[in-house]
């Protein structure tokens, strides 16, 4: 271990109570950070799911649609326009809205259907824990997500309710289909859907596109976009990205916790910039002997750069351990907070960034440092 | 003769500003060759410390030269004149100022990192300076462990592990007791013979003027050599 990186980590060791204070400061601050940011990219996870699940090459949607929930109406006859499309494979409709569902104690919650031909592979339940999606071809018959059993009032397969009136049976029970709006969604076929929502049968939602083998998919969404007016034809990670701007920066959500994020940076580098200032102020005699002795600036500065890398890597481990704990707990709640391996990666350069950059202050209290002290000493 | 390793001509030193400015330096001339020692005596406030910041390039004189193993060290910026000290300058401080938190071999050892010196050859010559303070079965106390005359020995194997042709000591018997002073005393000489350093020495302790070579008094600023017979009666004043 260089002679330099010694000094710094017995320095820091040495005072355990300031030490502790740093990576509280730390700790906190750099959690609040992955927390806030996880919850963004929990978040904006969310608001694709659907669009993630969807087995389509394009999106239809009417012009300006904001997100996959922004519920807008296309004519279903647009469907025969773009199958007839050079290089169009099939075109399903999806119709989405909300509706109520009758509670055991006659009361009503809202829920958000979502229907599709299911026998033309459109937009299907995924992750079935229980039932069958042939079950769902059955009439009255939904998939409903296993977290919402409570909320809606039934314990599992065969349970029956109301939407809109209209009798229903749970045929399929997925696991894991959340909603960040908490309201939650019911997958059913198109024509229920449509009843369930109070949609005539000339209506849909969206049409999900699929394009032959080989061919050029910007050019078939051209070709839509020149053929159907009043639409907009989207790529998926289009319509995530547009997704994603609205919920995280159209509604204020996202600007929110990156704000949070911030205030966790600034209260952390002012924490670590005062304790590193004060260590060096308290070891100004050790630094003004380094001096004498013949040590450059350099030398000096990397004696500070190293504490705070130490305190960086010290209090980076730390917050990791808390983080973890706070990615377990949060794992089944509406809103989960994901760390992904970029994130990680992200935070720790950013843990790094944070403390160099917080021994400034103390780089620069150095600087001054005058050698002669040491022989008035 | 050999040249002066140190060599500063009508240095003079002007400190604090407006009706508080002090001529703390008055026209000194001083040269430090090789193998001796030199003992710089003179009272509180004559000047002594001003004198080895100037001669250890911490200080920059307001009129005269310095010249050290040739390098005039005029007009040179704060990098340059570390690297002058770390080529050529080691220091010995009255409170040692060895770092607490690193053990004995590692304080010595501290002067030959700052001058890019590290692995195995480092660990020798760190064992050596030990060895030659007689503190090498000590080499992993901590200061704390250490008493002040084995403390002021680390810092005299700081001061020349890395083999300076100049070792600059300041009152480095101030904070020991007689005895330790004199052991100290014996080790700076020696090092002066047998590794051929200049090795100046500023003490107001007169028992230590046996072991110098030359004798320099210094009082309000004004630097005279005691030569002759006046300086042996001086030596001998000390050895009684």
């Amino acid at each position: 271990m260089p002679l330099s990186l010694t000094l710094a980590s017995r320095n820091l060791f040495q005072d355990r109570l300031r030490l502790v204070a740093t990576l509280v400061g730390i700790v906190f601050s750099v959690v609040l950070v992955m927390v806030q940011l996880g919850l963004y990219v929990g978040f904006g996870r969310m608001v694709t799911t659907m669009i993630d699940h969807a087995p389509a090459d394009l999106w239809i949607v009417t012009k300006g649609v904001k997100s996959f929930e922004d519920v807008s109406l296309l004519d279903t006859n647009i469907r025969d326009k773009v199958q007839a499309i050079n290089g169009v494979s099939e075109v399903v409709p999806v119709v989405i809205g909300f509706s109520v569902w009758r509670l055991p104690n006659g009361g009503m919650t809202p829920v958000f259907v979502v229907g599709s031909d299911l026998k033309a592979d459109g937009l299907r339940p995924w992750h079935l824990v229980g039932g069958s999606l042939q079950a769902l071809s059955s009439p009255g018959a939904v998939a409903i997500d296993r977290f919402y059993y409570k909320r809606l009032g039934v314990d599992g397969i065969g349970a029956t309710s109301a939407i809109r009136g209209q009798p229903i049976t749970v045929e399929a029970v997925t696991s894991g289909i959340r909603s960040f709006t908490t309201t939650p969604y019911i997958f059913c076929n198109i024509d229920q859907a449509r009843s369930y929502i109070g949609l005539p049968a000339s209506k849909s939602s969206h049409f999900l596109v699929r394009v032959k083998s080989g061919a050029d998919i910007g050019r078939v969404r051209d070709e839509i976009q020149a053929t159907v007016s009043n639409v907009d034809v989207l790529t998926p990670s289009q319509f995530r990205e547009r997704s994603r701007s609205f919920w995280l920066f159209g509604t204020g959500a996202g600007a929110a916790l990156f704000a949070g994020a911030l205030l966790g940076i600034i209260v952390g580098t002012v924490i670590v910039a005062q304790t590193l200032y004060s260590s060096t102020k308290d070891h100004l005699l050790e630094f003004a002997t380094l001096r004498a002795i013949g040590g450059s600036k350099g030398y000096i500065y990397k004696v500070i750069v190293y504490q705070a890398l130490l305190n960086a890597a010290i209090g980076f481990a730390l917050a990791s351990v808390v983080a973890i704990a706070v990615v377990g707990l949060t794992a089944q709640s509406a809103l989960p907070v994901v760390i992904t391996s970029s994130l990680v990666i992200g935070l720790l350069a950013l843990t790094i960034a944070m403390c160099v950059g917080s021994a400034i202050v103390a780089i620069l209290r150095v600087v001054r440092i005058d050698p002669v002290m040491v022989l008035a000493r | 003769m050999s040249a002066p390793i140190i060599e500063a001509k009508n240095i003079s030193k002007r400190l604090g500003s407006g009706s508080a400015q002090v001529l703390a330096l008055k026209h000194v001339d001083l040269s430090l060759g090789s193998g001796n020692l030199t003992v710089l005596m003179g009272p509180s406030g004559s000047g002594k410390t001003t004198l080895l910041s100037i001669l250890g390039c911490m200080l920059a004189p307001t009129e005269g030269t310095v010249r050290i193993c040739g390098r005039a060290t005029a007009g040179l910026g704060h990098e340059q004149l570390a690297e002058i000290r770390r080529q050529h300058i080691g220091f010995v401080f009255q409170s040692y100022h060895l770092f607490p938190t690193l053990t004995a071999a590692e304080n010595v050892q501290m002067a030959l990192d700052v001058r890019g010196e590290i692995g195995a050859v480092a660990r020798r010559k760190t064992k050596e300076a030990l060895v030659r303070v007689g503190l090498e079965p000590k080499s992993g106390a901590f200061p704390r462990e250490l008493s002040g005359g084995e403390q002021q020995r680390v810092a005299i194997a700081r001061a020349v592990v890395a083999d300076p042709s100049v070792i600059l000591a300041d009152e480095p018997t101030g904070a020991l007791d007689g005895v330790n002073g004199q052991a100290v005393m014996a080790i700076l000489s020696g090092i002066a013979k047998e590794r051929n350093h200049a090795v100046l020495v500023v003490t107001h302790d007169t028992r230590l003027l046996r072991f110098a070579d030359n004798i320099l008094h210094i009082e309000d600023g004004v630097l005279k050599r005691e030569e002759g017979a006046n300086a042996n009666v001086l030596r001998m004043r000390s050895i009684a």
